[in-house]
């Protein structure tokens, strides 16, 4: 019967076709983009320039997954934030790639004897991208801004409440006074300089001093930015003329652009892929500099029991989540540290809660749960490790008879739901610390902290970490800190997981790629060969 | 009164209908097999086993492992379950809400109908997946979201299908002659002329039915459709696109039974036009 032979043979490459149009998809969760346009162009003028074509000149297309969720780069809410804006903008100081600080803006800074104020000498010819010399009135204005001057009164940058004034001393000279002693608190001194007077139209201007000059963004879709030629510092001048960072929440749509040839480069990708890319392109392996965790929200039922959550971190298995999520590449860290900062991390606290599923269900039966519970683990949908864990740790806990059902957000949804909201019984997420301190990883649980949004509230933690700050004495100030995680842990704050791991992909054209012990990226560093 | 027009002899001499015969086959296969998924799967779906990740096609998993070790059969199994049910249901509302809209419009007639099928026309100006998409965006994923979504979007294409067969059946004279006999309107609506557009209205079904099958699929491809927890085809096509090169089985079996799936019930729907074709 030929008539049907060639009809259902057409009907077969129709099916065969079917899901090869479903591969050129990208992630979809932006309403309004058709889900059937291709990974590399959205229409905006920028992506133009992009090098689908051989690229003219030297731009480079960055793959990142989530959404810029503000630009104001003082405020940097989120660590994905910092690492775009790092390229922009720059403080008094900077991070450097082994976890310490480098002048930037200033040339050089004095700590007082006394241990509370902090003089920096600025660096000559340091511009802005719109070509003004930077002056003490915009360091000033800049540091002024951070300690909460043209909001309410809450620093944008927390390590400013400990700041009393901040001053020119003379034309090149600012000094600022803390309260309490504090050697940590040149660290927030990476917090941007920006233009005196710029107020919050800083988002659209977006000038700072760093070694790229902003050229556009388009919300959930891409930012652009451009070589600046006056940088200050020609050594460390950028190598590429124009950097685009294309925003693809989905992490198929990642490796697929990178094998399209539309991406150049793309960060944080699980190390489960590392199979599927490892031949075609250069990788580099590191862990994240976060503490990953499932996060759970003190404030609500039945976390707010600390049976429940010793519970429940008994009954999981952080290294076999490490082997599913991270093909055993991460690191265990039993509390919110991570291990890069050797001087406090602690690997011994990973040890405590060995999975022992009698134990967990005893537990859970003292709390008043014998029969285990449900519970919703809301997980950000573009970031595929903590998406995967989540999965992981659903499997876990049904063996304590806890019924957990996932429910996989957007990327700006879960920062005002879930981080600001508060809105939320548990989430996976990793937390990365602002300045590179051990501080910042830490003073976020205290009680009243605004950035402490698993609503954690102990006293005994409250007044630790209170001497910690405030004590001068290193060891002293280590000890505390390190009391400190020892509680976070004891009262299974959240159950803590692990450092993740990740994968930068690079096309094997570019080089220079070196990991820092924080969330940026340091697009200046790289070159095509 | 059933069929309006004497059926000519012709259908009984007819060759063999192998649109049928095949698409039969196919999708009691087919449905067997998720019925098997519903009662049965050799391990549990979602569970985890560190020593088979990554496993090939073997006699303990003949569709092999994910990266996770979950069993890519039992996955399968459960996702056409899951694809299924949710194709079904949303078939369900799509044709019972479509039937009802239309049987109205098109025996009625007047400016209400011509309002809602306006309505209808705006809404299928669309395509539905982006609309779902957009009202998904807004209710947030779900299984139940999913059917809600999916369902009112294939309201309009079965309320023109039926309303155009009302417009054909209204003025005809079995229709005037139970009017007179003082029969009431519903009655005739869903007694008198329904039965008649039952043939039509199968073949719209299977074809409604792939659709919704594809919709879904598309839906869960793209991240929002069912909870990841509980895996349809789609959502394990998506799950496993990442290792298409390195890990083959895991997507091969799932868009086979999504494929199939969708081949049978095509066919069969074919199968059942030529069949009216012939008989009208």
């Amino acid at each position: 019967m030929p008539k049907f032979v060639k009809r259902a043979l057409l009907l077969l490459v129709v099916i065969a076709m079917l899901p090869a149009s479903l591969y050129g998809c990208t992630g979809g969760t932006e309403p309004t983009s058709a889900p059937s346009g291709d990974v590399s162009n959205s229409g905006s003028e920028a992506s133009a320039a992009q090098s689908g074509e051989l690229p003219e000149g030297n731009s480079v297309t960055v793959g990142i997954a989530q959404d810029l969720s503000s630009l104001d780069p003082q405020l940097a809410a989120t660590a994905g934030v910092r690492e775009v804006l790092f390229n922009i903008f720059e403080g008094l100081v900077k991070a450097s790639p082994d976890g310490s600080v480098t002048p930037a803006v200033a040339s050089d800074y004095e700590l007082s004897e006394d241990g509370k104020t902090y003089t920096f000498t600025l660096r000559e010819g340091v511009t802005f991208h719109n070509g003004e010399t930077v002056t003490v009135e915009d360091v000033v204005y800049s540091l002024e801004r951070c300690a909460g001057s043209e909001n309410d009164g809450t620093p944008l940058v927390s390590a400013f409440s400990n700041a009393v004034s901040i001053e020119a001393v003379d034309e090149s000279h600012v000094a600022v006074t803390l309260a309490e002693p504090s050697t940590e608190f040149i660290n927030a001194l990476t917090s941007p300089v920006i233009p005196a007077g710029s107020g919050p139209s800083i988002t659209e201007t977006m000038v700072g001093t760093g070694p790229f000059r902003f050229v556009s963004y388009a919300p959930q879709d891409n930012l652009v930015m451009e070589k600046y030629d006056g940088y200050w510092n020609q050594e460390k001048a950028a190598k590429l003329d124009r950097v685009t960072f294309k925003i693809i929440p989905d992490v198929n749509s990642l490796v697929i652009g990178l094998k399209g040839e539309t991406l150049d480069m793309v960060v944080h990708l699980p190390n489960t892929l590392l199979g599927e890319v490892e031949n075609e392109f250069t990788v580099h392996q590191n862990t994240m500099n976060i503490v990953q965790a499932l996060y759970l929200n003190n404030a609500v039922e039945p976390f707010d029991n600390e049976l429940v959550r010793q519970a429940m971190y008994y009954a999981i298995d952080v290294d076999e989540i490490i082997e599913f999520v991270c093909s055993g590449a991460g690191v265990a860290t039993g509390t919110s540290m991570y291990p890069a900062q050797s001087k406090y991390f602690m690997p011994e606290l990973a040890e405590n809660y060995q999975k022992d599923v009698e134990k967990a269900k005893e537990l859970l039966a003292q709390a008043g749960y014998p029969d285990g519970f449900t519970m919703t683990i809301t997980a950000p949908s573009n970031y595929a490790q903590h998406m995967d864990t989540a999965m992981v740790l659903i499997e876990q806990l049904k063996a304590v008879g806890i019924t957990a059902e996932l429910i996989p957000v957007e990327w700006q949804s879960w920062v005002d739901d879930v981080y600001r909201g508060r809105n939320y019984q548990s989430t996976v997420c990793g937390i990365a610390a602002d300045d590179m301190t051990a501080r910042e990883m830490l003073v976020r649980y205290m009680s009243d902290n605004r950035k402490n949004f698993i609503a954690f509230s102990d006293p005994e933690y409250d007044e630790v970490m209170a001497q910690a700050m405030a004590s001068t004495d290193d060891a002293e100030q280590t000890a505390l800190y390190k009391r400190a995680q020892e509680i976070l842990n004891e009262r299974a704050a959240s159950l803590w997981l692990q450092d993740a791991c990740e994968l930068v992909v690079m096309n094997p054209e570019l080089e220079g790629f070196t990991f820092y012990r924080t969330y940026v990226i340091d697009m200046a560093a790289i070159s095509r060969k | 009164m059933v069929f309006p027009r004497q059926r000519n002899d012709s259908t009984l001499r007819k060759p063999r209908n192998w649109y049928l015969t095949i698409g039969a086959v196919l999708t009691a296969c087919m449905l067997a097999f998720t019925a098997l998924g519903l009662f049965w799967t050799p391990y549990a779906p979602s569970a985890m086993n560190g020593a088979a990740r990554n496993a090939p096609p073997s006699a303990a998993h003949p569709f092999g492992c994910d990266a996770y070790g979950r069993d890519v059969l039992s996955r399968t199994l459960e996702g056409a379950g899951a694809t299924l049910t949710i194709a079904l249901a949303v078939l369900a509302v799509g044709a019972v809400c479509g039937l009802v809209v239309g049987a109205l419009c098109g025996y009625y007639g007047g400016p209400a109908d011509a309002l809602v099928m306006r309505l209808c026309d705006s809404v299928a100006a669309f395509p539905s997946v982006l609309l779902a998409l957009v009202v998904l965006a807004v209710t947030g994923p779900g299984r139940y979201n999913v059917i809600g979504a999916l369902g009112v979007l294939f309201i309009p294409s079965f309320a023109r299908l039926v309303r155009g067969e009302f417009l054909k059946y209204r003025d005809r004279d079995f229709v005037k002659s139970a009017r007179l006999m003082g029969v009431g309107d519903m009655r005739i609506i869903f007694v008198h002329i329904l039965p008649n557009l039952w043939p039509t209205l199968l073949s719209g079904l299977t074809i409604g039915f792939n659709n919704a099958v594809l919709a879904e699929a598309s839906m869960s491809y793209l991240g929002i459709g069912v909870s990841p927890t509980e895996p349809s085809l789609g959502y394990t096509l998506k799950d496993a696109q990442g290792s298409l090169f390195t890990l083959p089985w895991c997507t091969v079996f799932p868009g086979l039974a999504a494929v199939l799936l969708i081949l049978g019930v095509g066919l069969v729907g074919e199968g059942i036009r030529e069949r009216m074709g012939a008989a009208s």
